[in-house]
């Protein structure tokens, strides 16, 4: 994909204060450095297979393609991976560099804790320090991955400021990172802030999508038709995308969390609400109100719960290469409900927002054709929050 | 020579912070005067944003009660026009790249020029970003203010060659917000600085003290001050002109 000193079209950039400018610059030569390096992608394929599980299985969901009658769907695994989400490739990836790099700490922003507790979980691997800041909200929301965070060694600090969620945490990671640069590197969970990020963090995800399409070829011997994943940031929809960009036929579907609907303030869907702007180092599109002030964002899920998207994402949308649907609540519970009792499988809360915009496309869709949903991570961390949404309250 | 320039003619120039609208721009109004009065030179006039990611808790906190207070871009406009019917001062904007961008950044531009502000700082717009913003605010004879931190290191050269006004010297690592030390070898930046540009320097982040604003002022043309002067607005709320005048008073009178 173009990308012209970080520049996506006319998104990306690094808005950034000039504290943190020689860090990215560092950061990028390291990386430009160690991607080509066969060490380092040699010590990160062996992380990734004999620690992180990897490849993930690309599944054959035969019970859930027959409840729907339609298209053929295949759901990518990533909620097989250590640690239960995709977010584990990208940290493997970033921990490794920021060893190489000398630096002895990581710091990182989490919504739902996914991201935390894999980063929590590359620092206990490589005897790093750990620190997280995570949303007080989400800290309520995800209490059991907070728990899993600190026992892993890691420091979690909840952020109170703001609407406490995941904006928050990133603006206090960066806060953080201002202030103490020459041993920490800012593991940045999502395909977005200032460039090198959103290019690294895709690289590190683009593993999903190289994996699918040797898998379905093995499988079908063709390309699927539709590949899909949740979009929040946008790390696991841009790995699940990336190796189909240039195979046109394949048409790539984001699907944002709406919320109580994008017709409500209580929404986070930020291609279908959002505008143009400029926030967290990158110019993108962003929910905001007509004096550029970011909006408080809503959503069930605590990892889509943003009020914007990757760089990278934004530009496959000007151009048209993919779509970004929005999915609400309501919709994105009745799919985490009906993919556990059909096959089996409890998706995360984020990623069922995918299976929900797949139970509406696959019955229209021809039986030969061919649907991929990233199931980027487990659903067990939702399970006490979902079981409060219908009324239930059980305790975690 | 800028209004800005002319401003540090006169020995250090003492620069204090306050965002508009906390609590409200009466308040803010007197304030301006008030500091104006007590030997301001140059006066920072924070647009409030949602999300400062370049401030500490302090000013943060000022963000939150200037925005629930209802203030808006456009009511800050009418209130710099109505400011300047006799304030003196050289005003400089202090925001985020977003405020201006979703504005639009000619039209804001503008309408500083229209209100008589004479600079602008965007913590969030580096050098690399900044040919977007700075032009259009140059060509509308409103200097795009550049800053230098204690990370800048091979940076200094090309951000001083190309800045206009005054340099904003960042004194530490971190956020805005008061600091007990500051590091001692701020010096040398400014010393570097110095190899590049003749434009004056003013060294901020983490003063507070009558004390570190006379051994800041020995390194650089002037001082400025945020989160002492924010956090006596928060403390005293409409009623705080009086106690930060005298506040700026006791600043400018150590830089003399």
């Amino acid at each position: 994909m173009t990308n012209q000193e970080g520049r996506f079209g006319v998104h990306g950039g690094q808005y950034i204060p000039e504290t943190l400018m020689n860090a990215v610059i560092e950061l990028e030569q390291a990386y430009n450095h160690y991607k080509n390096d066969p060490e380092f992608n040699a010590e990160l394929e062996a992380l990734f297979q004999e620690y992180a599980n990897r490849p993930s299985r690309l599944y054959y969901a035969e019970k859930l393609t027959k409840a729907l009658g339609g298209a053929k769907i295949y759901l990518k695994r990533e909620d097989l991976n250590h640690t239960g989400a995709h977010k584990i490739n990208n940290v493997l990836g970033q921990a490794l560099l920021a060893k190489k790099m000398g630096k002895t700490r990581l710091i990182a922003e989490t919504g739902a804790g996914q991201h935390g507790v894999a980063t929590a979980t590359a620092a206990a691997l490589l005897g790093m320090e750990c620190v997280v800041f995570m949303g007080e909200e989400d800290t309520k929301r995800q209490a059991l991955n907070v728990y899993r965070m600190r026992l892993l060694g890691s420091e979690v600090i909840p952020v109170t400021t703001g609407t406490a969620t995941l904006k928050d945490a990133v603006s206090e990671a960066m806060r953080e990172w201002t202030s103490r640069i020459d041993d920490t590197h800012y593991c940045l969970g999502s395909v977005m802030g200032p460039h090198p990020f959103p290019t690294i963090v895709r690289d590190f995800q683009a593993v999903i999508s190289k994996e699918i399409k040797t898998q379905i070829l093995e499988k079908e011997g063709r390309l699927p038709d539709v590949v899909m994943a949740c979009v929040g940031g946008g790390s696991n929809a841009i790995g699940t995308f990336y190796h189909f960009i240039e195979d046109k036929e394949v048409r790539l579907i984001g699907c944002e969390a709406a919320g109580r609907g994008i017709d409500t303030f209580e929404t986070a869907a930020t291609i279908n609400t959002g505008k143009l702007g400029i926030f967290h180092g990158m110019k993108s599109y962003f929910c905001q109100d007509e004096y550029g002030q970011i909006a408080p964002v809503y959503s069930i899920s605590a990892g889509l719960d943003y009020p914007g998207i990757g760089p990278e994402h934004a530009h496959l949308y000007d151009i048209g290469r993919a779509e970004y649907v929005a999915v609400t609540d309501d919709e994105a519970v009745n799919a985490f409900e009906f993919l556990s009792r059909t096959e089996g499988i409890i998706p995360a809360i984020e990623s069922a927002h995918a299976v929900a915009h797949a139970m509406k496309i696959a019955p229209e869709m021809d039986k030969n054709q061919i649907i991929v949903i990233t199931v980027s991570g487990r659903g067990d961390k939702d399970c006490a929050a979902i079981a409060r949404y219908r009324g239930e309250d059980i305790h975690e | 020579m800028s209004k800005i320039q002319e401003a540090f003619q006169k020995g250090k120039a003492f620069i204090p912070f306050v965002t508009c609208g906390d609590p409200d721009l009466e308040t803010t109004a007197k304030i301006v005067r008030a500091m104006e009065e007590a030997g301001a030179d140059i006066i920072e006039l924070g647009i409030p944003f949602s999300d400062p990611t370049a401030e500490g808790p302090v000013i943060q906190a000022a963000n939150i009660r200037a925005l629930s207070g209802g203030v808006t871009t456009d009511k800050i406009f009418d209130f710099v026009c109505e400011l300047r019917k006799d304030v003196k001062v050289p005003l400089v904007f202090m925001t985020y790249a977003n405020v201006i961008f979703s504005y639009g950044i000619e039209k804001f531009a503008k309408k500083c020029a229209e209100c008589g502000i004479d600079g602008l700082i965007l913590p969030d717009v580096p050098h690399e970003e900044k040919d977007e913003f700075s032009g259009i605010f140059q060509s509308c004879g409103v200097d795009f203010i550049s800053l230098i931190a204690p990370t800048s290191e091979n940076r200094i050269a090309t951000i001083s060659a190309d800045a206009n006004g005054f340099l904003y010297v960042v004194s530490s690592l971190g956020v805005t917000g008061e600091r007990a030390e500051i590091r001692s070898d701020i010096g040398k930046t400014t010393a570097q600085i110095r190899n590049y540009t003749k434009i004056p320097c003013a060294i901020g982040f983490g003063i507070s003290t009558p004390e570190q604003a006379k051994e800041m002022s020995q390194y650089a043309d002037g001082v400025i001050v945020g989160s002492a002067i924010v956090k006596r607005i928060g403390q005293y709320g409409r009623d705080a002109a009086p106690h930060v005048a005298e506040y700026v008073k006791s600043m400018k009178d150590a830089i003399r």
